[in-house]
């Protein structure tokens, strides 16, 4: 499934840099990295850097980027599981992070070369998914929530009511297509954990899905904001970004996160096992995580930065977005999902397929 | 001149080529996915051959039978639209003048030029509500000043066969076509002179004739319409997942290669199965043909 583009790397390529006799100059004392070639590849998600990031980086290092595209994070992973086809720095999820961890699939970052840290809020310096921060550091992170027409509304649909348990927007309401994404909606919506594990409360989410299904018009694979500005729905379950760039195109488009808490993610960056350009990849995130480059991406894209110093040069109506940083007492009600083990995902997997099937 | 059995250079040469494709780009895949559907998960990453069943019986779970019974049920309907499509197209096509058959030909095959998803994105403008064929529809009801309210076309699974004959119409019409060059059209002349009125001639006459070159046209559109995954996918509605969607949800989503494995075997065998029908019924029809030779 060749859906984005960009081609496949060569191994050679990188071999005939990593494998180089010239002893260059070395940053970092105890390193074991060999001299690199002035190369990078990335590989990140589509719409996700700043306009000139990547040319900015090359003006002042030298190094070359190549940036190839995923779609989601199940590609990530299924592409490097089999053996890094020669990426230097990925963007996993948080619970991607916590299963590549897992499978020892992430090379330990060397603190020392990434000055830049200091610049991310203490918050994330702590999180469940990768303790101590020793494999990632956050790039940017938003929630999961209501995209809506406002002229079809009564008044804010801040609950999950109206797309898990009503047919006020029959036929014209939306629900995401990956099975953790929903049933962690649902889930806090009966009041429980994003990341329940117990096989009732799954069953019994699995039924609410099933009773509701009339009313669902599409389970959009992540492009419930296309489906807001074609009009063919009112009311979607989508990420916050994906709304806000609908919401810059058409005034009528808005954003909530139920009051009943939703999912917060966080999108990090981690280098991954045979990372041919090791070294390159530190000078980037370090690159990434400065005042200047970190605002023109968020900028451009529209996330919330976990860059304070960046978040410092923003204007006030990104900060004082609420669909980019929620308040405080709604965050409050959010959770970020965690990996749950192979027999849970199988559990939500086997639901969804019944789901879909009824 | 000698003739190529005898001539083995040029034998080898016409034989490797097309045998090792077929053993490093079909055989060796689909021994891999063999073998992973009798394998078990190590941890996040590893798969370990460890022959057991656990998958093939998983695979029969009322759910993904459910599912399998849906894909051939849609693959099916989509098989026999084309045909009621293809068959006069491609008798049009075939009668019609020297001239104009490289331009038909040339229409029927153009799609193929395109991309299969910048198709379907097109397809999707078209169909939605706000897209051109309601448009369309709200422009000639205003004409005659009828209240319009734009039709729900896409997002369900009659999209999803509209689709899929979209897509697929070319199989059908070019065996079709090949077939209706080869008729020999004064059997139709004899028919009618004898008296066979047009429905008689089809039933009696064309379609048994013709009867190679329709199954090969339904086998063409059935085998890739029981795979299809992005034409569910993209235009489907809650509903309408087939079993390729399933399988990829296994290889992505739920880390489960050897899961999917087993049911992209279950697919191969019903791939194998309707090739198998084909088979047997030109064995029996050839021989029975022979066999009632004076």
């Amino acid at each position: 499934m060749e859906l984005f583009p960009g081609g496949h790397l060569s191994r050679r390529q990188f071999l005939a840099g990593t494998g180089a006799a010239a002893a260059g100059l070395s940053l970092f004392p105890s390193s074991t990295w060999s001299y690199e070639a002035a190369k990078l590849n990335f590989y990140n998600w589509d719409t996700y850097i700043g306009e000139t990031t990547l040319k900015d980086f090359t003006e002042v290092s030298g190094i070359n980027v190549k940036m190839d595209l995923f779609s989601e994070n199940d590609e990530l992973f299924a592409k490097l599981k089999a053996g890094n086809p020669g990426y230097d720095l990925i963007v996993p999820s948080s619970d991607y992070v916590e299963r590549m961890i897992l499978a020892d699939m992430l090379m330990p970052l060397d603190n020392s070369a990434i000055p830049n840290r200091s610049n991310i809020q203490d918050s994330f310096l702590d999180v469940s998914f990768d303790p101590g921060r020793k494999f990632s550091l956050p790039y940017m992170w938003g929630t999961m929530g209501v995209g809506y027409r406002k002229s079809k509304m009564d008044g804010i649909p801040d609950s999950w009511k109206w797309l898990f348990d009503s047919d006020r927007h029959k036929g014209k309401c939306a629900l995401l297509s990956e099975a953790s994404d929903v049933l962690g909606a649902v889930f806090k919506y009966m009041g429980y954990s994003v990341n329940t594990k117990d096989p009732k409360i799954i069953k019994d989410a699995e039924k609410l899905l099933i009773n509701q299904k009339p009313n669902i018009k599409v389970f959009a694979p992540d492009n419930g904001q296309d489906l807001l500005l074609s009009g063919e729905v009112d009311i979607t379950m989508e990420w916050n970004g994906d709304i806000l760039q609908a919401m810059e195109e058409d005034p009528d488009i808005s954003y909530v996160v139920p009051n009943e808490g939703s999912i917060v993610w966080e999108d990090a960056l981690a280098i991954p096992r045979g990372a041919p350009h090791p070294r390159n990849a530190h000078r980037f995130i370090n690159f990434l995580l400065e005042a200047e480059a970190g605002a023109k991406i968020a900028e451009f894209i529209q996330y919330a930065t976990p860059n304070m110093a960046a978040k410092q040069l923003m204007p006030a109506n990104y900060i004082n977005n609420p669909a980019i940083y929620p308040s405080e007492q709604t965050l409050s009600s959010c959770e970020s999902a965690v990996y749950l083990g192979a027999d849970v995902v199988r559990l939500y997997e086997e639901a969804w397929s019944r789901v879909l099937a009824a | 001149m000698k003739s190529a059995r005898n001539h083995k250079l040029a034998f080898w040469l016409t034989f490797c080529p097309p045998t090792l494709w077929m053993l490093i780009f079909l055989l060796v895949p689909i021994l891999i996915i063999g073998i992973f559907s009798f394998s078990a998960k190590q941890g996040l990453v590893d798969i370990s051959a460890s022959w057991v069943l656990d998958n093939h019986i998983r695979a029969f779970d009322p759910v993904y039978l459910s599912v399998f019974f849906k894909s051939i049920g849609i693959a099916a309907l989509t098989t026999l639209i084309c045909f009621l499509i293809g068959f006069p197209v491609a008798i049009g096509i075939a009668s019609a003048p020297k001239s104009w058959k490289p331009v038909l030909l040339m229409i029927v095959v153009l799609p193929f030029w395109v991309n299969l998803l910048i198709r379907t994105y097109a397809l999707i403008a078209v169909f939605r509500t706000r897209g051109f064929f309601n448009f369309s529809l709200e422009w000639v009801a205003n004409l005659f000043g009828i209240p319009f309210e734009p039709l729900t076309l896409l997002y369900n699974d009659a999209a999803v066969i509209l689709g899929l004959v979209y897509i697929h119409l070319p199989f059908m019409i070019l065996p079709l076509y090949a077939g209706f060059e080869g008729f020999n059209k004064s059997l139709l002349e004899a028919a009618s002179d004898l008296g066979a009125q047009q429905f008689k001639i089809i039933t009696a006459i064309v379609l048994p004739i013709m009867a190679p070159s329709i199954i090969s046209g339904c086998i063409l559109v059935f085998i890739p319409a029981l795979g299809s995954f992005l034409t569910p996918e993209l235009l489907g509605g809650p509903s309408s997942q087939m079993i390729a969607n399933v399988i990829e949800r296994q290889f992505l989503a739920a880390n489960d290669w050897p899961f999917g494995s087993a049911l992209s075997m279950m697919l191969i065998y019903l791939t194998f199965g309707a090739l198998a029908l084909r088979y047997f019924w030109l064995r029996r029809r050839n021989f029975s043909s022979t066999e009632n030779k004076p």
